[in-house]
């Protein structure tokens, strides 16, 4: 077996940043839009570790920190949405959520 | 067998296992049709992905990544489940619309995505780092990163506002109030 | 940098410690080799699991009955052996032989696999615990941070358990104790900060050795800063609630809600949450008694010939140091469980939100000025 690189890791992230797209396109609920949501991101942190460690620098673990936490705070004011949205649309359905009005 | 390495077998085959972790249930978390599975498969795929970056070398990103994303998203988006679905119900089903499409477009990115980085690009390969990323972290973000660091504390101040605001309850919520 | 250099850890090499934690025995199991295959490697991780298995039989379910006896001026159990030491065992008995029942209505999966992830996320900080300076499963350099992080899968754990078991009552309680544990786990973390800052590392070992010293008690860490016994007060409340121990315990509350989130269980999933629990707390005190009380290190002083410290400083007196003071803190949490009313929800998170995080952030802040200009 060869030994574990770069490639690896590239091939990995990229199978989950498409798995998380995938999600995004198809899936109904919003919260579950939000999960596949959260796979992009992680996809994205892995690599940039990745490439952080083959390339030596510091610079892609400190984006991934950043990313890590910007990621907690859109997903607290995007869940709060959400919740706002089934309070005046009675679901989550994002079939359904298509009027302007309050 | 004198040769073998059980070491450098071990490191592998644990990667291999992990990767496979992370792939089947980043699967689970997109084509379940149980919301609720897909949520606790969300964990699985987040541990994963934390036990690659111990493989990375970069130990305290992989704790940080527990403790925000299991500890603090996971749970966000469970509670997101549970308050946003009648919970009377037993299975909480949901389908999904335009498969084929959906999987034609994300077939075609994946292979666009692997032959540019696996063929195309030519990938600038310096020192590898081996150490741990701790001290350089805390180190960075005291020199280099002022600014993000302190902006970026002011921003999670702002979204913790903004998100208690917006779901705050007494306002429009028809539905028997949940306990806390 | 002022700021980088007054946290290097360097200086801790040169403070006289007595002991080095060299991870002696670990190393010698790791090379313990029957025919090639290295079988030492699974002794490590065996060894705390059978310790949590002793522990939680004997000072947990045994100890506990025990104590509450004696803080009810009554006896508790004596019939079973001589005082009654075999009841443990009994009890143990009992639950195993018992029917594994799941609810037809259960979420199967879900149901089944709950209790094992809140058992994992109360077992897997034991890794890195030091147990004396020759044995610490894996002396990570974010040890500290580690552990935190293992408590925060528990609560996922719990929602899982809460949500399979499909049943009211047990979702309620689940909610109710994750936002408990969930809310609790900021003015514990700033805690803890207290001590890594004065510690200089996250580094368990590391944390331990810069308490290491002539003097025994007085070099631990909460003498060493004015405002360190309040960093650990607020520790200890906060791990009470985390571990839903009383008086924070309004999901396990039999008056309460049942049982909480653990009704639906029988048999071998209740003792796995169950010894989670007591693994739990153990786990808290350890982190306590390592971040403010100096771990493995003997309190007794060196005065001048009697050499005390010296004489009680090793890998095996490490050991019943850091036993003695992890049972400690466990008997104190279970004394203010039998003493202490419980709180009501509103008062639990009032009491954590208006009263526990602001003092911790005072504390915090002035534990900082306090590392960087006077020490």
């Amino acid at each position: 077996m060869p030994e574990i690189g770069l490639n690896h890791y590239l091939v990995l992230s990229a199978i989950l940043f498409s798995l998380g797209l995938f999600g995004v396109l198809t899936r109904r609920n919003a919260v579950v839009v939000l999960m596949g949501v959260e796979l992009i991101l992680n996809a994205a942190n892995l690599n940039l570790i990745a490439f952080s460690k083959y390339n030596g620098t510091m610079s892609g673990v400190m984006f991934s920190m950043f990313v890590i936490i910007l990621a907690a705070a859109e997903a607290a004011v995007a869940l709060a949405i959400v919740l706002n949205v089934y309070a005046t649309f009675k679901t989550v359905d994002v079939g359904e959520i298509d009027t302007m009005r309050e | 067998m004198e040769n073998f390495d059980f070491g450098a077998f071990a490191y592998q085959a644990i990667f291999y296992l992990f990767a496979l972790i992370i792939v089947v249930s980043a699967a689970m978390v997109v084509f379940s049709r149980s919301i609720i599975y897909s949520a606790f498969s969300l964990l699985f795929t987040l541990f994963g992905v934390g036990a690659m970056y111990v493989y990375l070398s970069a130990d305290f990103v992989a704790v940080t990544q527990i403790v925000v994303y299991v500890g603090g998203i996971l749970i966000l988006l469970l509670f997101g489940v549970m308050l946003t679905n009648k919970i009377t119900q037993e299975r909480l089903l949901t389908d999904v619309f335009n498969i084929v499409p959906s999987l034609v477009i994300m077939l075609a990115i994946l292979g666009a995505i692997l032959y540019t980085f696996l063929y195309r690009a030519k990938w600038h390969a310096g020192q590898e780092r081996t150490t741990t990323v701790v001290e350089p972290i805390g180190y960075e973000v005291m020199t280099n990163y002022v600014l993000p660091f302190e902006i970026v504390s002011i921003l999670l101040l702002v979204a913790l506002m903004g998100a208690a605001y917006i779901a705050r309850s007494e306002k429009k919520f028809g539905l028997e109030k949940r306990s806390n | 940098m002022r700021l980088f250099a007054t946290i290097a850890p360097d200086a801790l090499a040169a403070s006289a410690a007595p002991v080095a934690a060299d991870n002696a025995w670990v190393k010698a199991l790791e090379s313990f080799e029957v025919a090639g295959v290295p079988v030492g490697v699974w002794a490590i991780p065996a060894i705390p699991l059978v310790f949590i298995a002793v522990y939680a039989l004997y000072v947990g379910v045994y100890g506990e009955r025990k104590v509450s006896a004696f803080i009810q001026d009554r006896i508790g159990p004596n019939e079973t052996g001589k005082w009654g030491l075999l009841q443990t065992i009994a009890d143990i008995l009992k639950l195993i032989q018992k029917e594994d029942v799941v609810p037809a209505a259960a979420d199967k999966p879900l149901f089944v696999l709950g209790p094992l992830i809140v058992f994992v996320g109360a077992f897997a900080a034991f890794a890195v615990l030091p147990f004396s300076s020759a044995f610490i499963g894996a002396d990570l350099n974010v040890g500290v941070f580690y552990a935190v992080s293992i408590v925060s899968v528990e609560a996922v754990g719990i929602l899982m358990c809460g949500w399979g078991s499909n049943n009211k009552w047990s979702l309620f309680g689940a909610v109710r104790s994750v936002a408990q544990v969930v809310s609790y786990e900021i003015p514990a973390s700033i805690s803890i900060l207290v001590g890594v800052m004065m510690a200089g590392s996250l580094s368990m070992q590391k944390i331990v050795m810069s308490q290491s010293g002539e003097y025994g008690i007085l070099h631990y860490a909460v003498f060493q800063s004015p405002v360190a016994w309040l960093a650990m007060i607020i520790y200890f409340i906060s791990a009470l609630a985390e571990c839903n121990r009383a008086p924070f315990d309004i999901p396990e509350a039999e008056s309460e809600l049942v049982s909480g989130y653990f009704t639906e269980y029988g048999g071998m999933k209740f003792a796995m949450i169950f010894l989670a629990e007591y693994a739990s707390m153990f786990m808290t005190s350890v982190i306590l008694s390592v971040l403010f009380l100096g771990g493995w290190n003997s309190p007794l002083p060196n005065i001048g010939p009697v050499a005390l410290n010296d004489w009680t400083n090793g890998p095996v007196w490490g050991a019943f140091w850091i036993m003695l003071k992890g049972f400690f803190f466990v008997i104190v949490m279970m004394w203010v469980r039998w003493t202490l009313p419980r709180f009501r929800v509103d008062q639990l998170m009032y009491l954590c939100w208006k009263v526990l995080t602001p003092f911790a952030l005072l504390t915090f802040a002035f534990a900082a000025v306090w590392e960087l200009y006077v020490r």
